[in-house]
């Protein structure tokens, strides 16, 4: 019989999401989100550096319906990595591998970063037209 | 490599549907992998619908059922059905586990199987291990001592001592943990995987072994070791509920001490 070459049994596309691996890749993408907030509050602060129109055109972008969307991904990029972030410095001491810990620690991240993006944005609003 | 979508060979269509169980029984339908080295086809899923009432309650047992009385070129590894040998270990519903400690019953609707993910498929549900093993070999999994052993006695050990070896030595090497783990199946040629690792922490925890630091030196390395990223599907998919996070988290620790 010829060798046959044998195929890959599936993994991502069998293996059921659930809340260890869901946060372990938001984490990556919030980190890429926070790569591309950075750009975006360097470009903010390069116009205002510019001259008043550049930074009229920033302000601009920044308030328009796209710029608040980058915004929002930008806060909750932030305060996900850095409550997630907070969950793997246990980790590297070696705490919180208990399974329910596992759990509990999760939602906590998943709930803390939901609020204080939340908490951030009426903070924001409620501070009258800050864009 | 990061590889979302399958090779060509690998890509999976929809196999035979062959219903063994009368309509009044309790019944239960089950999507199976199936691939054949002779027949040149691609992969397919197989659905085979059971009578319950004649079956026994874990999917192995349902395992054996249709390849007894259905189909009997269905290609699977088992041996104790006790969970205590490991052979089947496979995907079950999603996520790795042992065939014979799986209840049918815990399996809400279809009960989809596949063989533990991103291995090279022998035959159906069979994995190609080779790799895995060569990885538990490389940790070299056994007493390493240069003092000689007590007269005509054995190395001995406190209770505390051997208190440490707990949750660690009852690993099976069913791979389910290494399989489950998305570091691993990027990188399963260079990181060595939670069952390794937890392996090579079970003898670098002994007190009786005195290779520690060989070991330690064997595993710096940015991808043997440090290649786990805590995303933690190995301890939730053990069936045996040990926890390689943690071992691999407690050699990371050992690289520090000895700094």
């Amino acid at each position: 019989m010829a060798q046959v070459e044998r195929p890959i049994s599936p993994h991502l596309h069998v293996y059921k999401p659930q809340l260890t691996s869901v946060l372990s890749i938001l984490h990556r993408i919030t980190g890429v989100g926070l790569g591309a907030g950075t750009l975006l509050l360097a470009w903010w602060l390069v116009a205002a550096a510019y001259g008043p129109d550049q930074f009229e055109a920033a302000q601009a972008f920044i308030a328009s319906w796209l710029g608040r969307l980058l915004l929002f991904g930008f806060t909750f990029s932030l305060f996900y990595h850095l409550c997630n972030g907070i969950r793997h410095l246990f980790w590297d001491a070696g705490r919180g591998f208990e399974l329910k810990t596992v759990y509990t620690s999760g939602w906590l991240v998943v709930i803390a970063s939901l609020g204080l993006t939340a908490v951030s944005w009426i903070a924001g609003y409620a501070s009258g037209d800050a864009l | 490599m990061v590889e979302f979508t399958l090779p060509a060979n690998s890509k999976i269509g929809t196999g035979k549907t062959v219903n063994s169980a009368n309509s009044t029984s309790r019944s239960k339908t089950f999507k199976i992998y199936r691939w054949n080295p002779d027949d040149g086809n691609s992969p397919m899923v197989d659905t085979f619908i059971i009578d319950l009432e004649r079956c026994g309650p874990m999917i192995l047992d349902a395992l054996i059922m249709i390849k007894n009385e259905i189909d009997s070129t269905l290609t699977f590894r088992r041996s104790c059905r006790e969970g205590v040998c490991g052979s089947c270990a496979m995907n079950i519903d999603g996520t790795n586990t042992l065939a014979c400690t799986k209840a049918t019953a815990d399996v809400k609707g279809d009960v989809r199987v596949y063989p533990l993910p991103h291995l090279p498929v022998i035959k159906d549900l069979v994995g190609d291990m080779s790799m895995f093993y060569a990885q538990y070999a490389s940790v070299t999994p056994w007493l390493q001592a240069d003092s000689p052993p007590p007269e005509g006695g054995e190395r001995l050990q406190s209770r505390e001592d051997r208190a440490r070896l707990d949750g660690l030595w009852e690993c099976i090497l069913c791979a389910c943990c290494s399989t489950s783990c998305p570091s691993y199946w990027w990188n399963g040629e260079r990181y060595l995987g939670p069952a390794a690792l937890l392996q090579a922490y079970r003898w670098i925890a002994d007190s009786r072994d005195e290779a520690a630091g060989e070991r330690l030196d064997a595993l710096e390395d940015p991808f043997r070791l440090y290649r786990c990223h805590t995303i933690m599907n190995c301890t939730k998919t053990c069936p045996k509920s040990l926890n390689p996070a943690k071992a691999i988290a407690e050699i990371k620790k050992k690289m520090l001490e000895r700094r």
